[in-house]
């Protein structure tokens, strides 16, 4: 490698002159020149120019006056207003009158202590942050400590206190169990996340609307976003909506792969998809018509409707789940039962 | 005791100053400060940034505790924002709307706060950028190295907290998303989720339990290590360039009274300042404008704040599938199958451990590969230390594809490529850029060194072509005076140091594998001009005009 370095300085072959030999010794290196000699400034040696400075330090603090003097008119003036655009400018107008008044100030101090204020640098010298004075000291005084707790010579003690030291914080833990304000059991956590408002017979109706849904007025190439019917009546509406959303979209039934079981979760092409992304939990909600994709704004998943909505690009790891519909006497769009399996992301005891 | 009554105040400030200074002993505090030196350079003032947002970030955040309500109970939106008049949303929305358009300068403090946000997170990051690359880390400061890192994350802690208050749709959706991610953490993610949310996302306690955190838990552990970092650049003095007169003894620089104090404190108002301008002229998170959260809609394009930008970068760089095979792992065990979400598990963990754990444990490495335990308060210039350089910016190559993966949408749209090449050129960069960020940057490096070398050996370049009176054209090289040469020659090159047997003979495979690393960093290195080059040099091209011409530039 060294000799591809394009070393073009001096040295022959064998030495390129770069690699520093055996420890560089005193003579090996440069002696510190010290400090370059100051250079006086302009305000230094002209009282002119002094002055000039002077003037435009108190410039600046005046400019911040006006400054916040313009707050307080953006303020009062436009006061409380109705109307965005007003508003938008009392918004600029604040920051404005902010931003004067606070930059005089600052630029002021900055300016002053650059033109006047002594501009020398110096030298202080840096002192051990430890001494070995100090660290023997140090060290005494602990021992003598350690000593005449006598924890050494009782073990008793030293163990029983080590014991009840490590337990006492346990009960802090577990007081952390009601953070779940439901009072649900374990097993029930676990449980819920399975189920959803979806049953036998719920009717498909459209978000946020709530009016159902006809299989008539399904047509290919339209999406309908569905939630179940009866879901602003629940106790938590948007927990149980989290889980329920759902994205109808009607394809050609010589399209759509099916696979054993699912034949009849259709409802003559008219196929519902769980819309919690199976990734992280983004709403898909971006259905393309030409290629039949549904893509996750969020990271991308991209599902293919043909072929039950599996994951084709993306970070997903696993297909959307189905709702199987069928349509009611009346010819609206119903579930056949909850999801067959649970929406949205994995975990896991999900299996 | 009582030997201080023998002195008499003669104006009323100096009685009150007598007064307060006879029972908290600020005389000392004066001596030990009022004339403390500070060294003064522009990249020091990036963890000034840093705590004066801060500052700006407490007294606006303030502001906004006094209108802002973080319950989740239903309520019909009745503001002046006509818009969404009797919409149903949370009372946290509706209150952040409320400070929006109903409070006067509440719409500009919301837009301080969150663009203080902003630029407190960047002046955290750029500055520990400044004290990896110029090797500031070094003993003593390992663990204000350390304290820095904590303050890093706890500051992505308390702007991811901020982000999520409003409850508008796109905080909502952050929180779905990290409803995800925790989902995915096997035994216990479920639960935590549960415990998090108080019960089923979204639930109705999330954004308490934030707003506690986020006005009090994380500002008091930031004021907590912002204390000890001060506390521990007092201790330890601050670092320095080289330069002339600058050595590992001293500090250089100006006092405290008056100079320094004033460029900084002016510092704090230019900072607010500027702030104020951008909160003024451009609007950050229009929340208005995205309604309340719903787990429904969501809008393609939208981006998070940008610290969060890598994670969620790293999520969309993860293939969830290869072809057939999945990434969510289901492991048959004898009660059941269990679910090991690896799709999102390692985007989400293992990047950020490898960052963060590299970052934090670099005093350590760099000290065991160099076998340098001396103390360090003159700063390396980064060329000076390309190894360091170097994986500094692998690192940072490694951070940036990730955050160029949160925007691979906007990419793809507005280059008018497939979102989806776009994902596997990122993929591909996500393991190669690193290693190509590493070499080349050496490269770089050593080829600046060598340049130093070359501006030390023949002077710099000054523009003026000269005629030979053989007829050459040659550019006259101006020499450097021993200040300017002096700051090129004084570093340290460090060299390989090979596997050390130890105290029997025996060289063990940690050693080993140290001697390797310091072969793969120091292999290649450029030394510094010893005078003995310098002569040579100047012997060789007969420059007889050297020493004159130094002479006439120390005389001004
Ligand atoms: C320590 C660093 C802090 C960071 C990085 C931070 C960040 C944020 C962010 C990004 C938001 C969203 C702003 C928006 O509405 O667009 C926010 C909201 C908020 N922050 Fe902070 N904050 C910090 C400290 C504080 C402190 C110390 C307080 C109070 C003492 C505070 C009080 C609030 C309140 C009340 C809101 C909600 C206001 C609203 O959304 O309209 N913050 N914060
Ligand atoms: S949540 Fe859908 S891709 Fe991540």
């Amino acid at each position: 490698m060294r000799d591809n370095m394009g070393d073009h300085s001096h040295g022959g072959p064998n030495d390129t002159g770069t690699v520093a030999k055996a420890g560089p010794g005193p003579l090996d290196t440069f002696q510190d020149p010290g400090l370059p000699p100051h250079r006086k400034r302009l305000a230094d040696t002209d009282p002119r120019a002094e002055k000039r400075a002077e003037r435009q330090v108190a410039w600046l603090f005046v400019i911040s006056i006006i400054g916040t003097l313009s707050f307080f008119i953006a303020y009062f003036v436009i006061g409380r207003t109705d109307s965005i655009s007003a508003l938008r400018t009392q918004n600029m107008l604040l920051g404005l009158g902010t931003a004067f008044a606070m930059l005089g100030i600052g630029v002021g101090i900055v300016h002053w202590a650059k033109t006047l204020m002594p501009d020398h640098e110096v030298s202080e010298s840096r002192h051990e942050i430890r001494t070995e004075a100090d660290r023997q000291d140090a060290a005494k005084i602990i021992g003598d400590v350690i000593e005449e707790t006598g924890i050494k010579r009782r073990p008793l003690i030293r163990n029983t206190i080590i014991g009840a030291i490590a337990l006492a914080p346990i009960p802090a833990i577990f007081m952390f169990r009601d953070l779940d304000r439901t009072g649900a059991t374990a097993g029930q956590i676990v449980d819920r996340l399975r189920y959803t408002m979806w049953d036998k017979g719920v009717k498909l109706v459209r978000d946020p609307s709530g009016t159902p849904i006809k299989a008539s007025d399904v047509q290919i190439g339209s999406t309908f976003h569905v939630i179940p019917e009866g879901l602003s009546e629940t106790e938590h509406p948007l927990n149980e909506k989290a889980k329920a959303v759902v994205l109808l979209m009607r394809l050609d039934p010589g399209k759509m792969n099916i696979s054993p079981g699912r034949e009849d979760w259709h409802y003559n092409g008219i196929v519902a998809y769980s819309k919690i992304c199976t990734h992280v939990g983004c709403p898909v909600a971006l259905y393309e018509q030409q290629t039949h994709h549904l893509l996750c704004p969020c990271h991308q998943s991209t599902f293919d409707l043909t072929q039950e909505c599996k994951v084709i690009f993306g970070p997903a790891g696993h297909a959307l789940p189905q709702l199987p519909i069928t349509v009611d006497s009346e010819g609206f769009l119903v579930a056949q039962s909850d999801f067959t399996e649970p929406v949205g992301p994995s975990y896991w005891e999900r299996g | 005791m009582s030997t201080a009554t023998e002195f008499q105040a003669k104006t009323r400030t100096g009685r009150i100053a007598d007064f307060v200074d006879q029972r908290v002993g600020g005389s000392t505090m004066v001596k030990e400060f009022g004339r403390k030196i500070f060294p003064d350079h522009w990249s020091f003032m990036f963890g000034e940034v840093a705590l004066y947002t801060f500052v700006i970030l407490l007294i606006s955040g303030t502001f906004l505790t006094f209108f802002f309500d973080p319950s989740m109970a239903e309520t019909h939106y009745a503001g002046s924002y006509n818009p969404l008049r009797g919409v149903e949303m949370s009372v946290a929305y509706a209150s952040s709307l409320d400070i929006s358009f109903d409070v006067r300068g509440g719409l500009f403090m919301r837009q301080v706060h969150h663009w203080s946000a902003l630029l407190f997170v960047a002046s955290v990051s750029v500055h520990m950028l400044r004290v990896f690359f110029t090797g500031a880390f070094r003993k003593p400061r390992e663990l204000n190295w350390v304290v820095g890192g904590v303050l890093l994350i706890l500051s992505l802690a308390a702007g991811f907290t901020g982000y999520s208050l409003p409850d508008d749709l796109l905080s909502g959706n952050g929180l779905r998303i990290i409803d995800g991610v925790v989902k995915a953490l096997p035994l216990v993610g479920t639960y935590i989720s549960a415990f998090l949310f108080g019960g089923e996302f979204p639930g109705t306690a999330i954004i308490g339990r934030l707003y506690m955190l986020h006005i009090m838990l994380v500002p008091a552990l930031i004021l907590l290590m912002v204390a000890m970092h001060l506390f521990m650049v007092v201790v330890h003095k601050h670092t320095q360039y080289p330069g002339p007169g600058r050595t590992e003894d001293n500090v250089v620089g100006f006092p405290v009274g008056p100079v320094y104090a004033a460029k900084a404190g002016g510092f704090f108002f230019i900072v607010f300042g500027v702030v104020a301008l951008i909160s003024g002229f451009f609007t950050i998170n229009p929340i208005w404008n995205y309604g309340p959260y719903d787990p429904s809609p969501v809008s393609a394009g939208t981006q998070p704040d940008w610290y969060i930008g890598w994670v969620d970068g790293a999520l969309r760089l993860m293939p969830g599938m290869l072809g057939n095979f999945s990434f969510e792992w289901i492991i048959p065990f004898p009660w059941g199958a269990n679910t090991l979400v690896l799709n999102v598990l390692l985007p989400a963990l293992v990047p950020a451990i490898v960052l963060l754990g590299l970052m934090f444990a670099w005093p350590w490495i760099e000290r065991w590969v160099t076998r340098d335990d001396r103390e360090h308060h003159i700063l390396d210039r980064p060329r000076n230390a390309p190894f360091r350089t170097a994986v500094g910016v692998a690192g940072v190559v490694f951070y940036s594809v990730m955050w160029a993966a949160a925007s691979s949408d906007l990419v793809a749209t507005h280059f008018l490529v497939s979102l989806n090449d776009v994902t596997y050129w990122l993929r591909a960069l996500f393991f190669l850029g690193p290693v190509i960020g590493f070499i080349v940057t050496r490269r770089i490096c050593l080829a600046l060194q060598r340049k130093d070398r070359d501006i030390v050996l023949h002077g710099r370049e000054a523009g003026i072509i000269e005629m030979s009176p053989e007829g050459g054209f040659s550019e006259r090289h101006e020499p450097l005076d021993e200040y300017k040469r002096y700051r090129l020659v004084a570093f340290d090159s460090p060299d390989v140091v090979p596997a050390q047997p130890d105290a029997v003979g025996h060289i063990s495979r940690a050693e080993k594998r140290r001697g390797a690393l310091s072969r793969l960093f120091f292999e290649d290195r450029v030394a510094p001009v010893t005078p003995e080059e310098l002569a040579e040099a100047h012997a060789h091209h007969g420059h007889a005009a050297v020493e004159g011409g130094e002479k006439a530039q120390i005389g001004h």
